[in-house]
């Protein structure tokens, strides 16, 4: 892997290289707010909560613990997924608006826990986070996490998850034990919101308890629901898209922002499912001859 | 020995009592129909069964083993499923995997089996889509199995939750108005297809329906509930008769 590295950073841009780093590193997670709000239905606006802790957690076990990369990575996703156990419980009770606030309002307790953390530096940050992040692992990792997230919604768990977000009621009447499949819904996304956390910490060299607000959250579900709730082709476009957007817009330079909102706004209305939310896998497939359709999902 | 038992079962909302000690055995194998005007609490009584609603008071005994209380999933497990008077499918998902959803209950293959595509899991899948497939072709929607469930026509939907009930390969079927908004040759076909469950797949169906006609023609014992209580229970010969159902819900000319 560090051969072909050297041989990508050889031939393309730095700055082309960063961007579709970054590309990778959404897309994974954005893959687990899909998996949380797109597929199980349970709305989650508190993303950037479970990346924070993923970040710090894998930052601090490999400069302080001498962690080597892949076990910090796991660490810290496996610490998210703690985290979204705790967080998934509320949505035994909760749904909908009421969830999101819940969810909103523990993403800002642990970034307000780490602006006073004293081993993650306070406000003023973490810094000198070795640079184990490279092209080749994002990617890796984000095949693999797109690979197992495509093998788990075909699967018996999958549609328990698809179930739940169609009719919670029927889901239950159909022997689907909801509250197990939603804390695990959660678990699995916060492993991935915190196992995306990781990635970026060991890119940025640097992290901040500011960089996983409230907007971050927001910028990671527009991905999902611009590209299309429920669907993982729909949710890497949405990442690639809103990676993208603001790098292609400074030829407008200070009116970057306002053409971004206006790009919402736009794609919300002429594709209020998302931009691949009406196309499932199974109408390509059609369109690509195959007789025998084996599910409609994802 | 019969398959449900409902013992004293009341229920209350607030200050309203829905149920009112009902009584009602269901023997194996029976078609058991209830009936009543609407508000008197036979959809309640559907889901006290299913384990929506604790009773108030009262406990209810499925095979011999009280499942009062017992969580709704848990309860499906066990053998009883239902469909809806209002119709519940998973809209956006296709036919054939709203009846593959029917089969979890049935099916055990976890999180990580799943996640790593192993080959008890691939077997699994297999049997599941076979199973679905089967149901499918037996209400007569196996052409549809690619469409959106919520693209069927009304009649067919209903259809459709039957055969989603039937994936959990229940021993107690609850059927909820399945003759609701269906025209006369679709009920001609829902009682064929309802006296085929009972016979081929061995399955007690306990079924509130308004329709007269396709109650009275299948049911072999009908209980009648009225503001809570049951007024009167028997086969269908007497229910046409009994006095106090005539005044409360069949009208004179019955």
């Amino acid at each position: 892997m560090n051969i072909l590295d050297a041989i990508i950073s050889q031939y393309i841009d730095p700055y082309y290289l960063r961007i579709m780093i970054l590309i990778g590193i959404n897309i994974i997670l954005a893959l687990g707010i899909n998996l949380i709000t797109g597929v199980t239905g349970q709305l989650t606006m508190g993303h950037a909560g479970f990346m924070s802790i993923g970040a710090y957690t894998s930052a601090i076990l490999s400069m302080q613990f001498g962690f080597s990369y892949v076990l910090a990575l796991l660490a810290g996703a496996v610490m998210a997924a703690l985290f979204g156990i705790i967080i998934g419980i509320p949505t035994l009770r909760l749904d909908g608006d009421y969830l999101a606030m819940v969810t909103i309002g523990a993403a800002e307790i642990i970034r307000v826990f780490f602006l006073n953390f004293e081993p993650g530096g306070k406000a003023v940050g973490l810094a000198g986070i070795p640079q184990h992040t490279t092209f080749m692992t994002v990617w890796v990792v984000a095949l693999i996490v797109i690979l197992f997230n495509a093998r788990l919604l075909n699967s018996r768990i999958g549609r328990a998850f698809y179930a739940i977000r169609e009719n919670e009621i029927a889901a239950a009447a159909s022997a689907i034990d909801t509250t197990r499949m939603k804390i695990l819904a959660f678990m699995v996304g916060a492993f991935l919101g915190g196992l995306g956390g990781g990635l970026y910490a060991h890119y940025m060299y640097y992290i901040n308890p500011q960089d996983f607000g409230f907007m971050k959250s927001i910028e990671l579900l527009n991905m999902v629901v611009l590209g299309g709730m429920g669907s993982i082709p729909g949710t890497i476009l949405g990442a690639c898209i809103l990676t993208l957007a603001p790098e292609l817009l400074r030829i407008v330079a200070e009116y970057r922002l306002l053409f971004y909102g206006a790009l919402l706004v736009i794609l919300m209305i002429f594709r209020p499912n998302g931009l691949l939310g009406d196309v499932r896998i199974y109408d390509l497939r059609k369109r690509w001859g195959k007789k025998e359709v084996e599910s409609c999902q994802s | 020995m019969p398959v449900l038992s409902l013992e004293n079962i009341s229920q209350e909302f607030g200050g309203l009592r829905a149920l009112d000690a009902v009584n009602i055995d269901v023997a194996e194998l029976a078609i058991f129909g209830i009936i009543g005007p609407n508000g008197a609490g036979k959809t309640t009584l559907f889901n006290i069964i299913t384990g929506f609603y604790v009773p108030t008071e009262g406990s209810l005994i499925f095979q011999g083993r009280n499942v009062n209380g017992v969580a709704t999933h848990s309860i499906a497990r066990l053998g009883i499923a239902r469909t809806f008077q209002n119709i519940r499918l998973f809209n956006k998902l296709s036919v054939l995997d709203n009846v593959r959803i029917g089969c979890h209950g049935v099916s055990k293959c976890g999180f990580f089996s799943s996640l790593l595509g192993l080959p008890a899991m691939l077997r699994e899948e297999k049997q599941i889509k076979e199973e679905a497939v089967r149901l499918l072709a037996l209400v007569g929607l196996y052409e549809k199995r690619q469409e959106y469930a919520e693209n069927l026509a009304y009649g067919e939907q209903r259809k459709l939750e039957i055969a989603r009930a039937l994936a959990l390969k229940p021993s107690l079927l609850l059927l909820d108005e399945p003759a609701a908004g269906m025209n006369t040759g679709e009920k001609a076909e829902l009682m064929d297809l309802i006296r085929e469950i009972r016979q081929d797949m061995k399955i007690t169906i306990l079924l509130v329906e308004h329709d007269m006609n396709l109650v009275m023609n299948i049911c072999e014992r009908i209980a009648v509930l009225d503001y809570g209580r049951k007024i009167a229970e028997g086969s269908p010969f007497e229910i046409k008769s009994d006095e106090r159902v005539i005044q409360s819900y069949l009208g004179a000319g019955a």
